[in-house]
């Protein structure tokens, strides 16, 4: 690609790389960063049977899964971390509303590791965790092993290889080497891991600015495809020095998503009619997205490139 | 409500920070985890260490309140921030002494349940382990933290999610856990440890509660250790630190209908 070619808008971005019957692993830096703008307009194109990966999901699968665009799932946890309990995802798993999911349940760490296995290249890797679980019995990705050194048990890991990985980062260059700070999940192992990688981002800057701190790149731009410049893009998830959490909105979101026509009323203000992140953040409220955003800074300290 | 005015909750948080040794990795959590380790740094374990399972390594509790782990106060001037398989490497490498977990369920081998339970014949789906059953697999011990309730403290639980001691015996050793399990359970009503043969035993109960109380919330025939305690009331230090931490009480002092 060209220089610049990567860069292009959120509906293009979706429209281009995200297809009906895709992996897409999401939310990978646990509570924070979640791409949900993304996600939003994955469900206004409309997107069918996807496989949605990733540790936590928060309540970005909920929405998925109540819209109608998801088959599976491949996650540790699905809840929604200020209230607890998803009812899209309980509606869905126990009632097939709007049409059943299929879950492959896992730990975090073999959610990490299968994403790292395919990063890495390898067919699995070997952990302890999860030996003696239900999570770990009849599992369709991990397998007893004995150690091949030791003779231990073990449990293998499957590699998990999503065709696309979306992550919401802070900066990135026109190429999409990106600048990640805060905690970091397993974006990195979920965007060595995929065919595509979608980048949201905060800031588009200068290549110079991404050089001038070349240990903060932790996404190589070579992986990239797609880069859109979506600011609160993470929205109601905090991304670290420009977003605060909004814990209100997620008791909001499980109150008003109780019943499947709450979820609907929600789903048609907040993602199918607001025409994009713009008009979604005009529906949560000027005042309360300005409220969110960090008023005192905290630079780090410069370090020292220098020859 | 006890006597001297501390809610069970703080109780709680309390006797959570008092099974954090000083200079010990721990694995924290959220809420009253989330408190204990903040009021353990501050009064008897100030070289302990926090990890989180989002990648993030702290020595100071959060900058502000927070909901998750990952909201911005809790990256404010932590020692490091990683990723998700770098501190789940600490644990699976046996560097980290004590990780607080909680669940919908525990049994009587301190087997958790987060994944799926049935209610009134209707099975429901809980949210699943997240780093739950990496703590329980890897940790050198586990702390729980539960609300006392018939419904929570089946015999067996419907899944094992992230395991206790199994059947029992020496369970964890035969599927390959080379180490950990349950030290204690913390409850709304008492504090339980586990004998030889990894099944509770209520050791304490907190003021005010009694034996059969806790029996008549348990879905077994819970054992009682011979010296049976009652769980010490919080110090004024303690509480003191606390309400520094909580100090609208959000989650030490809920609403009490």
């Amino acid at each position: 690609m060209n220089p610049g070619e990567k860069v292009t808008t959120l509906e293009q971005a979706i429209a281009r790389h995200v297809r009906d019957g895709m992996t897409v692993a999401m939310g990978t830096g646990l509570e924070s960063a979640i791409p949900f703008a993304a996600g939003h307009e994955i469900i206004r194109q409309g997107r069918r049977d996807l496989t949605l990966v990733g540790p936590i999901s928060d309540i970005l699968f909920d929405q998925l899964i109540g819209a109608g665009c998801t088959a599976r799932i491949v996650a540790a946890w699905v809840g929604n971390v200020g209230a607890g309990l998803a009812h899209n995802f309980r509606r869905a798993v126990e009632d097939g509303i709007p049409r059943p999911l299929a879950v492959e349940d896992h730990s975090n760490l073999t959610v990490a590791l299968a994403l790292e296995a395919a990063a890495r290249g390898v067919p699995y890797l070997p952990t302890r965790t999860a030996l003696g679980t239900d999570i770990a019995r009849d599992h369709p990705r991990i397998r007893a092993i004995t150690c091949p050194f030791t003779g231990e048990p073990l449990l293998a890991v499957g590699a998990l290889r999503p065709d696309v990985t979306i992550l919401h980062v802070q900066r990135c260059d026109h190429d999409g080497n990106a600048h990640v700070w805060g905690n970091l999940g397993v974006s990195l192992e979920a965007a060595r891991a995929a065919g595509t990688v979608i980048l949201t981002c905060e800031e588009i800057v200068e290549a110079e600015a991404i050089r001038s701190d070349p240990n903060r790149t932790l996404i190589p731009g070579f992986l990239v495809h797609a880069v859109a410049a979506v600011p609160l893009g993470s929205h109601p998830s905090p991304i670290q020095g420009y977003l605060n959490h909004d814990d209100r909105f997620y008791e909001e979101y499980h109150t008003e998503t109780r019943s499947r026509d709450g979820f609907l009323r929600w789903m048609d203000r907040m993602v199918l009619t607001t025409g994009g992140h713009a008009g979604y953040l005009a529906r949560v409220g000027e005042a309360r997205v300005r409220r969110l955003q960090p008023r005192t800074p905290r630079l780090a300290a410069p370090v020292n490139y220098g020859l | 409500m006890t006597g001297h005015g501390a809610t069970r909750q703080e109780i709680m948080v309390v006797a959570a920070a008092r099974e954090i040794h000083d200079g010990e990795i721990v694995f924290v959590g959220m809420r009253l985890p989330l408190l204990g380790f903040a009021l353990a740094r501050t009064l008897h374990a100030p070289r302990a260490i926090g990890l989180f399972e989002n990648g993030v390594i702290r020595d100071a509790p959060p900058a502000g309140p927070i909901i998750t782990m990952s909201d911005p106060p809790n990256i404010t001037g932590a020692l490091a921030c990683t990723t998700l398989l770098d501190v789940m490497g600490y644990l699976q490498r046996g560097r980290v002494d004590v990780g607080f977990l909680g669940g919908a369920q525990v049994d009587r081998f301190g087997n958790l349940n987060s994944t799926w339970v049935d209610l009134e014949d209707r099975r429901t789906r809980l949210p699943g382990s997240g780093g739950a059953a990496d703590i329980a697999s890897l940790a050198g011990r586990t702390v729980l933290l539960m609300q006392h309730e018939r419904r929570r403290f089946p015999e067996h639980v419907t899944y094992v999610t992230s395991p206790g001691y199994g059947t029992g015996g020496g369970w964890r050793e035969q599927v390959g856990l080379r180490r950990g399990g349950p030290a204690r359970v913390i409850t709304t009503l008492g504090v339980l440890g586990f004998d030889g043969s990894g099944e509770m035993v209520l050791e304490s109960v907190h003021p005010g509660v009694t034996v059969e109380e806790v029996r008549a919330h348990t879905g077994w025939e819970i054992r009682v250790a011979a010296d049976l305690r009652t769980t010490p009331e919080p110090t004024a230090e303690e509480l003191a630190a606390l309400q520094k931490f909580d100090p609208d009480g959000v989650w030490t002092r809920p609403a009490r209908s």
